[in-house]
C-alpha cells in the first residue's frame, strides 16, 4: 500500500519536472533576455557613473564630494528626507489604519486621493505649489503678511518632497493591514483594550516589517526626487540645492567628473537602500516562517 | 447573567443587506448554552456581534443581566468573544494571549500568572505557556482562544462558529469538551452555529434563525419534536414535509403509498414531517406496482444505509436504515418496497406565511 502511494508521489514529481523541462529553451531565452536587458538598462549606467566619477582620479572625486556646495546640497537632501519620511510615516500609517479598520462615507475618494501624487507628473506637482505659495499665488498675501517664504526656499522643498512621497508609506502599509484583516483588533477590543493600546500592542507588531520597508522606499524617493523639487527650488546654490539638482548644475557647467562624483553618492545611496530592503524582506520572511520551526505534537 | 435581546435590527447597505437582522428578540437563560442556529446569511453572526457590541444596531436593545448595554462600548461590556478563525495574537505567546485582557485591566503580575495557569489547566494545555499560536494545532488554538475569552471573567461567553474551521473528528471532541467546560464554569454562553447536530447536542436553548428573523426558539426537544414550520422541520433532522388527507381514520400521503393512523377528522388536510429514520421499508412481493415505491439509489454511510426512494407519485423520500435492518431486508436499487411510517409527526395543515 505504502509502496503504491510512494510510487504515485514519485511519478507525479517526475511529471512536474517534465512539465517544467519542456520549456527549457523558452526559459533560457527569457532569462537571457531579461539579464541582457537589466545589464544594458541598469548595470551599464551604474558602471558609467562610477567610472566617469573616478576618471580624473580619487583626488578630484573627493574634492567634488567635499566641496562646500556639495555638502550644503547633501545637508538639504538629508533634511528633506528627515522631514518628509517621519511626516509620511505618521500620516501614511494613520490613513492606512482609517481605511482598513473603518467604514465611512468618502472612503473610496480618500483611497483614490492617496494615489494622486503618483498619478500627477512631479513637475506639475511642483507647479501646483508654485500656484499656491508663489509670488502671485493664492496664499501670497498671507505669506507676505507673515513674512514667510515658501517657494524658492527650503520650506517649499520640504513640502513638495513630502507630497511626492506620500503614497509610498500609505500604500504599502494599507496593503499589509488589509491582508491581515481586523479580527485580532476586534478580539483585543472585546478584551477591554483601548484604541491606542490595540494599535501599539496588536497592529504595530504585525505591520512593523511592512512599515520599515515603506520607510526605506520613501526615504530613497525623498532623497532622489528631482522634478517637483526643481520647480520650487530656484536653484540657489548653497541654499536651495538638493543633491539631484546639484548634479544637474555641475553637469550643465561641464564639470563632468564632479557631476558623476556627486551622482555616485546617490547611486551608493540606492545600493544601500536595496541592501537594507533585501535585509528587511529577509527578516520579515524569517519572522513569518519562524513560528513553524516546532510544530505542536 | 442572562442575555435579553429586544427588537434588535441591523441593516447593512448595498449588496450585504441580506445579512442583516430584522426586529429580533430572544433570551438566553442564565448559566445555560443558547445556540443561534441557522443557514448562512440568516444573520446569526450579526446578532452575536450586536450582542458583543462589535456592530452598532439600527434599533432595539440588548440587556445583560437586566442592564441595558446597547450604548455601552465593546471594551466596557465585559463579554468573552471567540472567533471562528481563533484571532489569537500571532506575535504573542500563549501566556501573553491569555494574559492580554488582564494586563489591559491593570491586574497585578502575580494575579495574572495565577489566573493564566488556572485557565491553562481548565483548557488542559498546561506547559504550553511559551508556545506561539503558529505552533499549536487548530483545536489547541481554539482552546487557547476560549481561555483568553474566559480570563477576563466575562459576563457572557459569545462563540462565533467556534469549531467551524476544524475537521470533523476534532470538532466532535471539542464539542464534548466544551460541554464539560461549561459544566465547570457555568458561564452563560451564546453559540453561533450552522450545524444542527452541534446545536442539538450542546445547547439548552435554541434560537433558529432564517433571513434575519427568529423562526422558532425553544429547547432542542421542543424544536425537534414540535417544529413550528416546515423550515424548522427540514433544518433540524432533514425532515421532508408531505401533505395528505385523512381517509378512513388514516392519514394518506403520496397516492396512498404512505399511511399513518391518526385521530383527526375525516377529510381534513394534514401535513407530515417525515425524517429519514421515521420510515420503515419492506420488500414488496408480487406485482402490486401501483401502490409501491421503488429504491432508486443506496449509499452505505458507516453504521447505516441511506436510501433514495421514489414514491408512486414521483416524489422522492430519503430513508435511513441501520445496517442490521438493511441486511435483513436485502434491498437493492430497483427493488419495489412498501413504505411504512412508524412515527412521523402528522398535524392538521396550518397555512404558513413565508
Amino acid at each position: 500500500m505504502s509502496g503504491a502511494v510512494s510510487r504515485v508521489a514519485v511519478s507525479s514529481h517526475r511529471h512536474e519536472r517534465a512539465a517544467l523541462e519542456d520549456g527549457a529553451l523558452a526559459r533560457r531565452l527569457l532569462i537571457g533576455g531579461a539579464t541582457a536587458f537589466l545589464g544594458v538598462v541598469l548595470l551599464l549606467p551604474l558602471v558609467v557613473v562610477f567610472s566617469s566619477a573616478l576618471k580624473q582620479g580619487l583626488g578630484v572625486y573627493f574634492d567634488a564630494i567635499t566641496d562646500a556646495e556639495t555638502l550644503s546640497s547633501m545637508r538639504l537632501t538629508l533634511l528633506a528626507a528627515a522631514v518628509s519620511v517621519p511626516l509620511n510615516l505618521v500620516f501614511g500609517v494613520a490613513a492606512a489604519w482609517v481605511i482598513s479598520k473603518y467604514e465611512f462615507p468618502g472612503k473610496g475618494l480618500l483611497t483614490t486621493l492617496i494615489d494622486l501624487p503618483f498619478s500627477v507628473s512631479p513637475v506639475v506637482a511642483g507647479l501646483i505649489f508654485v500656484l499656491l505659495f508663489g509670488a502671485k499665488g493664492w496664499f501670497a498675501p498671507l505669506l507676505q503678511a507673515l513674512d514667510l517664504k515658501i517657494i524658492f526656499s527650503v520650506p517649499g522643498i520640504l513640502i513638495v518632497t513630502t507630497f511626492i512621497t506620500f503614497p509610498l508609506v500609505a500604500r504599502e502599509v494599507l496593503a499589509v493591514m488589509q491582508a491581515q484583516g481586523c479580527d485580532e483588533e476586534e478580539a483585543a477590543l472585546t478584551l477591554g483594550a483601548s484604541g491606542w493600546t490595540i494599535f501599539l500592542r496588536i497592529t504595530l507588531p504585525k505591520i512593523k516589517w511592512g512599515v520599515l520597508y515603506a520607510v526605506i522606499l520613501c526615504n530613497a524617493r525623498a532623497m532622489g526626487e528631482f522634478g517637483a523639487v526643481s520647480v520650487v527650488s530656484g536653484h540657489i546654490r548653497g541654499e536651495t540645492n538638493t543633491l539631484p539638482l546639484h548634479v544637474e548644475i555641475l553637469y550643465g557647467e561641464y564639470h563632468f567628473a564632479a557631476a558623476f562624483a556627486v551622482a555616485s553618492l546617490l547611486c551608493l545611496l540606492a545600493v544601500a537602500t536595496l541592501i537594507i530592503k533585501q535585509w528587511v524582506e529577509w527578516q520579515a520572511a524569517r519572522h513569518r516562517a519562524g513560528g513553524h520551526e516546532g510544530i505542536a505534537p | 447573567m442572562s442575555v435579553n435581546v429586544k427588537e434588535l435590527s441591523k441593516r447593512f447597505g448595498g449588496r450585504r443587506e441580506v445579512l442583516g437582522v430584522d426586529r429580533v428578540s430572544f433570551e438566553c437563560p442564565e448559566h445555560r448554552i443558547t445556540s443561534l442556529l441557522g443557514p448562512s446569511g440568516s444573520g446569526k453572526s450579526t446578532l452575536l456581534r450586536l450582542v458583543a457590541g462589535l456592530e452598532i444596531p439600527d434599533g432595539g436593545a440588548v440587556f445583560i443581566n437586566g442592564d441595558e448595554v446597547t450604548q455601552v462600548p465593546v471594551r466596557e461590556r465585559n463579554v468573552g468573544f471567540v472567533f471562528q478563525n481563533y484571532a489569537l495574537f500571532s506575535h504573542m505567546s500563549v501566556f501573553e494571549n491569555i494574559a492580554f485582557g488582564l494586563k489591559v485591566r491593570g491586574a497585578p503580575a502575580s494575579d495574572i500568572r495565577a489566573r493564566v495557569s488556572e485557565l491553562l489547566s481548565l483548557v488542559q494545555l498546561q506547559g504550553y505557556e511559551r508556545r506561539l499560536p503558529d505552533q499549536l494545532s487548530g483545536g489547541q488554538r481554539q482552546r487557547i482562544a476560549l481561555a483568553r475569552a474566559l480570563a477576563i471573567r466575562p459576563r457572557v461567553l459569545l462563540l462565533d462558529e467556534p469549531f467551524g474551521a476544524l475537521d470533523t473528528q476534532v470538532r466532535v471532541e471539542l464539542r464534548e469538551w466544551l460541554h464539560q467546560l461549561h459544566e465547570q464554569t457555568q458561564v452563560t454562553t451564546l453559540l453561533v452555529t450552522h450545524d444542527q447536530e452541534e446545536a442539538l447536542e450542546l445547547s439548552d436553548h435554541i434560537v433558529l434563525l432564517k433571513d434575519g428573523q427568529v423562526e422558532q426558539a425553544g429547547t432542542p426537544s421542543e424544536l425537534y419534536e414540535r417544529p413550528a414550520s416546515a423550515f424548522v422541520a427540514a433544518f433540524l433532522g432533514g425532515a421532508k414535509i408531505m401533505t395528505g388527507r385523512v381517509v378512513g381514520g388514516q392519514a394518506r400521503f403520496a397516492d396512498d403509498a404512505l399511511t399513518a393512523s391518526v385521530d383527526l377528522a375525516e377529510g381534513s388536510i394534514v401535513e407530515a414531517f417525515i425524517r429519514p429514520h421515521d420510515v420503515r421499508l419492506a420488500k414488496a412481493k408480487g406485482a402490486m406496482a401501483a401502490k409501491v415505491a421503488r429504491v432508486e439509489r443506496l449509499v452505505r454511510v458507516g453504521s447505516f444505509v441511506k436510501l433514495a426512494v421514489v414514491l408512486p407519485d414521483g416524489d422522492r423520500l430519503s430513508v435511513q436504515m441501520q445496517n442490521d435492518e438493511f441486511e435483513e431486508h436485502a434491498l437493492a436499487p430497483g427493488d419495489n418496497v412498501l413504505v411504512d411510517l412508524r412515527r412521523a409527526q402528522v398535524t392538521p395543515r396550518i397555512n404558513y406565511t413565508i
